[in-house]
């Protein structure tokens, strides 16, 4: 517990590491490598439950609750939307219900993803983070 | 025509996206408007802002000239009979619902058929849906090959005694290939099946003229040849528009109102209720003028084509792409390629496309029955217009292969 870093020290890390890249191109490529290394999401779990809606690309997210804390897991047929995911699942994973509900997910702002995504894709990112957080709440 | 000079008369083009020349090649969607559409739409917005039709003084004279005007050089560029045949309405969609309610309302009945093609727009697929619903009537289709053409032999099997019209693109949205409207309107009426084309890309890309397709209906929206967005047209025959009930119902469409009764007015006001776009209808004029410019200049023509060659057969030799609508002869082709890329998802592309300073289109352009058909969830698509040049092409096609290697 001690040596977890707290919710608010990873997300200014992600912030961080967000700022080092100048070019919109070059954060992309760091979201898809992000993407790429998400991986062994079962088949049988892209169910429609487990689906994001309001996403143009599919996404599925599942969970698994262990010693109070939630354990994501993800996956989609767009790799950049992969990424996003798996920078979310990065941040909050491992995490108990009541830290994910204390978050007010202002990092996807504060390193500019929102705005430089598609309006489609700002509505799915919008999508992902709701999800998260009825997960969190369905399991506090 | 020299393409530079041409280009200039696109505001649009000069600007730059992420700091990068902007590419555009989404120009099916809606295409970029020349200086002389918009100094127009400006002009008559400031100087002539009078409702249309009714008013007696000056401002009100100017605003309904430059309507009319419009109208007449619509009925010229598509070669209908009279200015009664030019029906504005908001776009290609109005214009379909128009038809899909009023014609349905007076023509088709219970167990009666309509026929689309499996290359339509959803635009040219659900109001004939709803129409068949309102009335228990039946939908068919037109099924198209592999390469995307559209099957005519079916087309000539489907008709039947109660079939009452079909509905069937010029040219689709997603594989870019020129419909032999002429010979789909000749099997139609053939069998006395009346004929709606939808417009929308052919009015952009191939010479139209309705008496020589013989439909009945030509349907187009403004935003996708020059002029500005929330404007079309709808084409029909005046024997066919005379004999349908106005759709919507309000000020202008009318001849007498009283309790007892009201007659209506004269085609086309009949189906032009309400305060019209005035001010962007009045754009077709010089969005059209512009238009026959381009389509009568042989050297811009020849350059359009060799940009076309260049981008379809680069796409073809690029490894795992797959192309939507492919033909032996580039004649019938509009540069606008539909496709997908093995392991690489289209949304994907669109994004690193944008970054790069280029706009497409990814996903399923309001098409999904043919998404279905070729089995992809969605596609990337470019599509072009006159003022795009080689050297974007090329562009894009480099920008392409580092959006691909980035992805895979």
């Amino acid at each position: 517990m001690n040596n977890q870093k707290s919710l608010q020290e990873i997300e200014n890390e992600i912030v961080d590491e967000f700022s080092m890249f100048d070019d919109w191109l070059d954060k992309y490529e760091y979201l898809i490598e992000l993407g790429k290394a998400l991986k062994d999401y079962p088949e049988e779990k892209k169910t429609d439950d487990r689906l994001v809606k309001g996403c143009q690309s599919r996404v599925w997210i599942d969970f698994q609750m262990k010693d109070g804390r939630i354990f994501f897991n993800a996956d989609s047929d767009a790799i950049i939307t992969k990424g996003i995911i798996s920078l979310l699942i990065k941040i909050y994973s491992g995490r108990t219900p009541e830290e994910i509900l204390s978050s007010d997910f202002s990092v996807v702002e504060r390193i500019g993803l929102k705005e430089n995504l598609s309006p489609t894709r700002a509505n799915g990112l919008v999508s992902m983070i709701a999800m998260i957080r009825e997960i969190a709440a369905e399991n506090r | 025509m020299d393409l530079a000079d041409f280009r200039k008369q696109f505001p649009a083009l000069e600007r730059k996206v992420y700091g990068k020349n902007l590419v555009y090649f989404d120009n099916a969607a809606t295409i970029q408007r020349p200086a002389c559409v918009i100094g127009l739409w400006d002009r008559l917005a400031v100087d002539s802002n009078a409702n249309i039709h009714r008013a007696v003084h000056k401002l009100a004279d100017e605003a309904t000239e430059a309507y009319e005007q419009a109208r007449l050089r619509v009925k010229d560029f598509i070669n209908a009979a009279s200015r009664e045949e030019i029906v504005f309405t908001s776009g290609a969609t109005a214009s379909i619902n128009l038809v899909a309610y009023s014609f349905g309302e007076k023509f088709v009945g219970r167990g009666d058929e309509i026929i689309v093609s499996a290359a339509e727009h959803h635009s040219d697929i659900v109001p004939w849906q709803l129409l068949c619903e309102r009335k228990g009537a039946v939908l068919k289709v037109i099924p198209v090959d592999d390469s995307g053409h559209l099957d005519l032999n079916a087309l000539e099997k489907l008709c039947s005694p109660r079939t009452r019209l079909a509905a069937v693109t010029h040219i689709s949205n997603v594989l870019g290939l020129v419909n032999p409207v002429e010979e789909i309107t000749r099997i139609c009426h053939s069998r006395g099946v009346k004929v709606l084309i939808d417009g929308a890309q052919g009015i952009v890309h191939s010479k139209v003229d309705v008496t020589a397709i013989g439909c009945d209906f030509y349907a187009f929206s403004g935003h996708k040849v020059y002029a500005v967005p929330g404007t079309g047209v709808l084409y029909g025959r005046k024997e066919l528009l005379d004999m349908m009930p106005p759709f919507m119902s309000g000020g202008e469409m009318v001849g007498t109102v009283s309790f007892s009764g009201t007659t209506f007015a004269p085609l086309p006001l009949k189906f032009e209720a309400g305060t019209q776009n005035f001010t962007g209808e009045a754009t077709l004029r010089p969005a059209l003028d512009l238009a026959e410019k381009i389509n009568s200049d042989k050297e811009l023509a020849g350059y359009i084509d060799g940009v076309r060659d260049y981008l379809y057969d680069s796409l073809l030799s690029f490894p795992g792409l797959k192309m939507f609508g492919t033909t032996d002869n580039l004649e019938e082709k509009i540069p606008l390629f539909s496709f997908c890329i093995d392991g690489v998802h289209h949304e994907d592309l669109a994004l690193l496309l944008d970054k790069m300073g280029i706009a497409v289109r990814s996903g399923q352009m309001c098409a999904e029955p043919l998404m279905d058909r070729f089995g992809v969830t969605g596609m990337l698509r470019v599509s072009l217009a006159p003022y795009n040049t080689m050297e974007e092409a090329e562009y894009f096609m480099k920008s392409l292969a580092r959006a691909v290697s980035m992805l895979k």
